[in-house]
């Protein structure tokens, strides 16, 4: 079976690998790349637990096929933080209690990420309906939605 | 011990501090079931039935086990035969032989997606790809999906051994309704014969999956000289540890679970579905397994809760005064026997204090998955049907519905039909907080609607360990054998802190494997927060009591002598202001010297858990020309007992109201007329997104719980009661139409609209 | 055991070629958002895996003297930034920005949504409505054909084995002319529409309606044009008469099936609803151009 050779850019580090052109990059990520904070909770789109960006662009990795990623710059939840330093997106879920079980989280930090850095003051509307595609069964929501505001509070110099 | 009235005396208990597991979870570091690997892993996949009912005459491996990279084949065959035996290792009555039937189909397979054969490869898409080389051969037999049809004489049965328990005389057929249970009090012919009015009415329920957003999954390891390793994700490492041992004719001593972060489970994951296949597996290729179930197989394989037929009779007079209630409730077990009934029945009316009073429930298999525990399983359905009723009847009396609750609320000292009678119970006072709310003063528009139902549930305690160790530099280590699945750990060392007298960062607590702690209970029932938490006590406890004793040793007074606040022993009595209180590290430096390490534990089988109950209230507004119904506002209303992290409190009454809100409105198994599951997806079995939903406004309760050291109640399970009712009164509210079946979807409420003329 | 090959071409002629001469089935990749999905259950299983997204025109927008020109597999997030665009074709921005979510957006595109041929494709009605037409290259060359004309039945295009969709045109809005478009669905988001309803109107300065086209999704093995139900608009102006005959009209037409997602009462009924309630936002905007 021949695999593919693709080189991308994950988290600003130039990666290569070799995958089966059938593999996606969410398996890429987590089997062969050994970056396991992107989650699996479908592998059909609903969930958005395995949510990256592609050139910037919000994604679901378990949509896109391996090769696909070849000269791209992806972006996973392991590049969120910067060292030990939070991004305000994650002290804002943790200080909100914004995750229960945790298993949806890295995908909705990633998305809120990516709506916060589109739309910086975004309405408890607007926030909803970006992040309809990420399921969450253990919150109801509410206190994610929260965080989502102190964030974009913070990431707009506003004292949260 | 701590006096529970004094709740402004508690410094960490209340407080919101950040989760100990946290940072791990927002940076994607959290191992979870599916993130754990072994060397040398390979992989495995699962062979499920098409069929809903049919006999397995042959199973071909051979195809399979021929594929370059296939390490293993199992069957039925490869799995020891099981003798029925009650088991009581999970949440919910259990047969052993019908668990190790429902892993691995034997004879018969009983639903679409029961598993008949598994395989283990060297990569995932080998093992997918062996899995579809297996052969197996069926006759299909005819098959009952509902669970009244299954009732039916002529219906086909599904198990020639199972003839209804709980009915006088003994059957001599066998049947498809495995149990009948009575709970009954005073004379109901005559409490509905001095009722003014009588509602009578049949409802209907969907089941519902938990749909936890992690797939199961485990990786499990056979070693050659018979010791097991099973890391995954579970309600209960000791549950696992249990199953496996049983049904796989293991030693106890033999399999060691190490629990790992689970992605939800809401009751779905206190049984196993992988773990001993993997096992299986592992032994018969001599190398770790993993196994990760996709989505489709997580709706056809595992769950769902039971859907059922609840038949309510209500009758009360002019005033309001409840004088009968009568409920049967008929509920899908699933493939095996062991729906929720009895719970079901038992909560049913337990809000209510009414002379007069039956709930009956039975139990029915049918071709669907065996039905798993979810979030106080049984009593959304049976309260479904009674809290519809009573609004019905209120609304037909005129009465305001919260009226009419309080005047039969349910108060210390009621006896319950289901037996206890009520001690430090707070559901008035849930009322009375509903009632005060600002949420209920919004002026509401043309088709928008207010409902209000109220719940209950038990909670459970049972038996629990912890263990406390205190480090060299004076921090601690905390190990508790409970799975945390929505904030457990924090709750634990918060309450450890408090006794303790330090800050709860100092106190590093973890969920140990079953070879690092004592048994423990699975993390269901409500119960964590509870048992655990007294267990954590217990330890923290002795552990001052130790340390005071190691100050004393210091100090060279007595024991008694020695005081413990804030993180330090004083010298009290006649020696206060003597000698330099010592802290807790001062203490732990010194311990070589007074006496070696400081550890204690806890172990506990706790009783008296305090019941819970939540009285919500939502307004909602009706589409009519398309039955879109829009959720505008929500309040949820629970006695908490007391909130030990009141966040973590917040979120469980927000998220289980909002799995009522989808069970209520769209959530349901739909099945093709051969008795395949049509909607195995998150696209079409539709659970509610973030912009469905308002806020939920979580209002906290507390009437302390006298058997809890803090005052805790469990509260988990409550708040997934009374939605579907709410919405439901909330409907007829805005449209004067009475729903009686859900899920109230849009087809189903504008066909009645429509049917209603309005 | 399954096992593809993957090929990114960055020119029409290779692309053509692979389709052409692919051994064993082929299938053209644009976001993936259906194709991968239907990989992954075995529904699917494409010998031959064909991105087009390496070729240029095949993303992004232009705006040219006969339309706007929208590369077959633009996401639907990137056509919703295009201002200019989304002016013009309000419903069918839109349509296509209803698709999935956030995610879904990021990758889905109007070609794969109409070549899936799903009767449900949300952009397709819009499309319809409006009056696109699709780009198609095939060995032949390219040609042009409206795009309800590309799917046949579900999951079935009229495009040859060697044929993909290179782009879309949809005609420059002039005049009081608008669209709009709506679907109903359970939730809010992430359901595949029930029913969907694209109605495009041109408008004279009295308000009576001189041109429409009416498109209706999910009520039929393919997307509908209604003709009746734009009979019932020309010539009207939009009050409770010309709504009622619009409704009729639109529940004629309605030829569903019942299934997990919907009766055939239920969709027949929400037809007629959605047209109304899509027909009275198009007037709104073309009366105010
Ligand atoms: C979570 C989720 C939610 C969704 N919600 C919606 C929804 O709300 N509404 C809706 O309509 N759809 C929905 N979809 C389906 C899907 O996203 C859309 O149909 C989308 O537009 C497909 O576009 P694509 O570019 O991803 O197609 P692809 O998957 O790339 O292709 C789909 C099909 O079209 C063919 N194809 C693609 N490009 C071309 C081309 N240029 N020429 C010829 N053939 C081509 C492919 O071979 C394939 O058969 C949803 C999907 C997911 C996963
Ligand atoms: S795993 Fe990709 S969306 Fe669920
Ligand atoms: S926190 Fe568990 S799914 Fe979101």
């Amino acid at each position: 079976m021949a695999k593919t050779h693709v080189t991308c850019t994950i988290n600003g580090e130039e990666t290569e690998f070799l995958c089966d052109p059938n593999q996606t990059v969410l398996d890429v990520l987590r089997d062969d790349l050994g970056l396991t904070g992107s989650k699996e909770g479908c592998g059909s789109g609903d969930c958005g637990a395995c949510s990256i960006t592609v050139d910037g662009r919000l994604t679901c990795s378990c949509l896109m096929l391996g090769p696909e990623a070849e000269g791209k710059s992806i972006g996973t939840i392991e590049g969120v933080a910067t060292g030990d330093h939070l991004h305000p997106v994650q002290s804002q879920f943790l200080k909100h209690a914004a995750l229960q079980c945790g298993f949806c989280t890295p995908g909705l930090i990633v998305a809120t990420k990516a709506l916060l850095e589109k739309h910086p003051n975004p309405t408890d509307e607007e926030a909803r309906y970006w992040l309809a595609g990420n399921l969450c069964r253990c919150t109801g929501y509410d206190k994610i939605l929260a965080a989502v505001h102190a964030a974009a509070a913070e990431m707009r110099g506003e004292s949260a | 011990m701590n006096d529970i009235s004094l709740k402004d005396a508690l410094k960490v208990v209340g407080t919101r501090p950040v989760r100990p597991d946290g940072v791990d979870k927002v940076v994607g570091r959290a191992q979870f079931g599916g993130d754990a690997t072994m060397p040398g892993m390979i992989f495995g996949a699962t062979v499920r039935s098409p069929h809903a009912h049919a006999r397995i005459k042959k199973i071909n491996t051979a195809k399979a086990e021929a594929l370059k990279g296939v390490k293993a084949v199992i069957t039925a065959a490869d799995m020891p035969e099981i003798v029925s035996e009650e088991a009581f290792v999970g949440e919910g009555p259990m047969n052993f032989r019908d668990l190790s039937n429902n892993l691995m189909a034997r004879d018969k397979v009983l639903y679409d997606g029961h598993v008949v054969a598994a395989v283990a490869a060297s990569s995932m898409s080998i093992a997918k790809a062996a899995a579809e080389l297996v052969e197996v051969e069926y006759e299909v037999l005819p098959h009952v999906i509902d669970e009244i049809e299954a009732m039916a004489d002529g219906a086909p049965v599904l198990h020639d051994d199972v003839f209804t328990a709980g009915v006088d005389p003994k059957p001599t057929k066998p049947s498809n309704v495995a149990k009948r249970v009575e709970f009954a009090k005073g004379d109901l012919a005559a409490g509905f014969a001095a009722a003014d009015k009588i509602i009578e009415r049949t409802y209907k329920t969907a089941p519902v999956h938990q749909a936890y957003i992690e797939p199961h999954a485990c990786i499990a390891a056979y070693n050659a000289d018979g010791q097991c390793t099973v890391i995954c994700s579970s309600q209960g490492q000791f549950m696992v540890r249990a199953y496996c041992a049983k049904l796989l004719g293991i030693d106890i001593s033999d399999i060691r679970v190490v629990p790992a972060e689970i992605g939800g489970g809401f009751g779905g994951k206190t049984l196993v579905y992988l773990e001993p296949l993997a096992l299986a597996l592992s032994r018969k290729a001599g190398r770790p397994v993993r196994m990760v179930m996709d989505r489709v197989d997580v709706f056809r394989g595992t769950g769902p809760t039971s859907g059922g037929t609840v038949k309510v009779k209500l009758g009360a007079k002019k005033d309001g005064t409840i004088t009968a209630a009568d409920a049967e409730i008929i509920l899908q077990a699933g493939a095996y026997p062991g729906s929720p009934m009895g719970p079901a029945a038992m909560c049913c009316w337990a809000m209510y204090d009414i002379p007069n009073a039956r709930a009956v429930g039975v139990d029915v298999v049918s071709n669907r998955p065996k039905v798993a525990a979810y979030r106080a399983p049984g009593a959304p359905i049976s309260t479904f049907g009674t809290e519809s009723a009573v609004d019905e009847m209120a609304r037909e009396l005129g009465l305001d519905p919260i009226e009419m609750r309080l005047k039969n609320a349910a108060k210390n000292g009621t006896k319950a039909l289901y037996g206890p009678t009520f001690q430090n119970i707070g559901y008035v006072e849930t009322l009375e907080a509903a009632k005060a709310h600002p949420n209920l003063q919004a002026k509401l528009g043309p088709n928008q609607g207010r409902g209000v139902a109220t719940g209950f549930w038990f909670n459970i305690g049972g038996e629990s360990s912890a263990s406390l160790a205190v480090n060299e530099d004076g921090t601690l280590v905390l190990v508790s054998g409970s799975p945390d699945i929505g904030g457990s750990r924090a709750s634990m060392a918060m309450m450890a802190a408090e006794i303790l007298g330090i800050e709860v960062e100092h106190i590093r607590p973890i969920v140990g494997d079953t070879a690092s702690v004592g048994f423990t209970f699975l993390t269901g029932g409500s119960r964590v927060t509870f048992a655990t938490g007294m267990a954590v006590c217990e330890a923290t406890n002795e552990v001052v009591k130790q340390l005071r004793g190691r100050a004393a040793k210091i100090w060279e007074i007595d024991v008694e002598a020695v005081e413990w606040r804030d993180g330090s022993a004083y010298p009290a009595g006649d020696n206060a202001g003597k000698f330099e209180p010592l802290s807790l590290a001062d203490i732990a430096a010194k311990a070589a010297r007074t006496g070696g390490p400081i550890t204690a534990k806890g172990a506990v089988n706790a009783q008296g858990a305090g019941p819970g109950f939540g009285t919500h209230v939502v307004d909602v507004e009706v589409d009519p020309e398309t039955g879109h119904v829009k959720v505008l506002r929500y309040t949820a209303v629970q006695d908490v007992g007391r909130a030990i992290h009141p966040s973590y409190v917040e979120g469980q009454i927000q998220g289980g109201t909002v799995q009522g809100i989808g069970w209520a409105l769209n959530e349901e198994y739909i099945y093709t007329k051969d008795g395949r599951l049509d909607n195995a997806s998150f696209l079409d079995y539709r659970v509610p997104v973030a912009s469905d939903l308002p806020a939920i406004d979580a209002v906290l309760v507390e009437v302390p719980n006298p058997r809890h050291p803090f005052g805790a109640k469990g509260v988990g399970e409550v708040p997934i009661v009374p939605p579907m009712a709410a919405v439901a009164n909330a409907i007829c509210a805005a449209t004067g139409v009475r729903m009686t079946s859900l899920p109230m979807s849009p087809p189903k409420l504008k066909a009645a609209i429509d049917a209603a003329g309005k | 055991m399954y096992s593809p090959t993957y090929a990114a071409p960055t020119t029409v002629d290779e692309a053509v070629g692979l389709l052409a001469n692919a051994s064993g089935s082929a299938r053209v990749l644009s976001g993936g958002t259906d194709l991968i999905i239907q990989m992954r259950s075995g529904r699917l299983r494409p010998q031959t895996i064909v991105d087009i997204k390496n070729i240029a025109g095949t993303i992004g927008i232009r705006e040219e003297a006969d339309g706007w020109h929208v590369g077959a597999a633009t996401p639907g997030a990137e056509i919703g930034e295009n201002a200019g665009l989304c002016a013009a074709w309000p419903g069918v921005t839109e349509a296509v920005q209803l698709i999935g979510s956030t995610q879904v957006q990021g990758r889905a595109s109007f070609a794969g949504n109409l070549c899936n041929a799903s009767p449900a494709g949300d952009s397709v009605p819009g499309l319809v409505a409006a009056g696109a037409k699709a780009v198609i290259a095939g060995k032949n060359g390219k040609r042009t054909i409206p795009v309800e004309q590309v799917p046949v039945s579900p999951g079935r295009t009229s495009l040859a084995a060697d044929e993909f969709i290179y782009e879309f045109i949809i005609p420059k809005s002039s005049g009081k002319t608008a669209d709009a478009y709506l679907r109903f669905i359970p939730r809010t988001e992430m359901d595949i529409a029930v029913v969907g309803c694209g109605v495009c109107v041109t408008l004279d300065n009295n308000g009576v309606c001189t041109a429409a086209k009416v498109s209706l999704g999910a009520v039929a093995p393919t997307v509908l044009v209604v003709d009746a139900a734009a009979k019932a608009l020309i010539g009207n102006k939009l009050d409770d008469a010309t709504l009622a005959k619009l409704d009729a009209a639109a529940q004629a037409a309605c030829n569903p099936i019942s299934d997990k997602r919907g009766t055939i009462e239920f969709r027949t009924k929400v037809a007629g609803v959605l047209a109304r309630r899509t027909a009275a936002i198009a007037f709104s905007r073309a009366a105010a151009r």
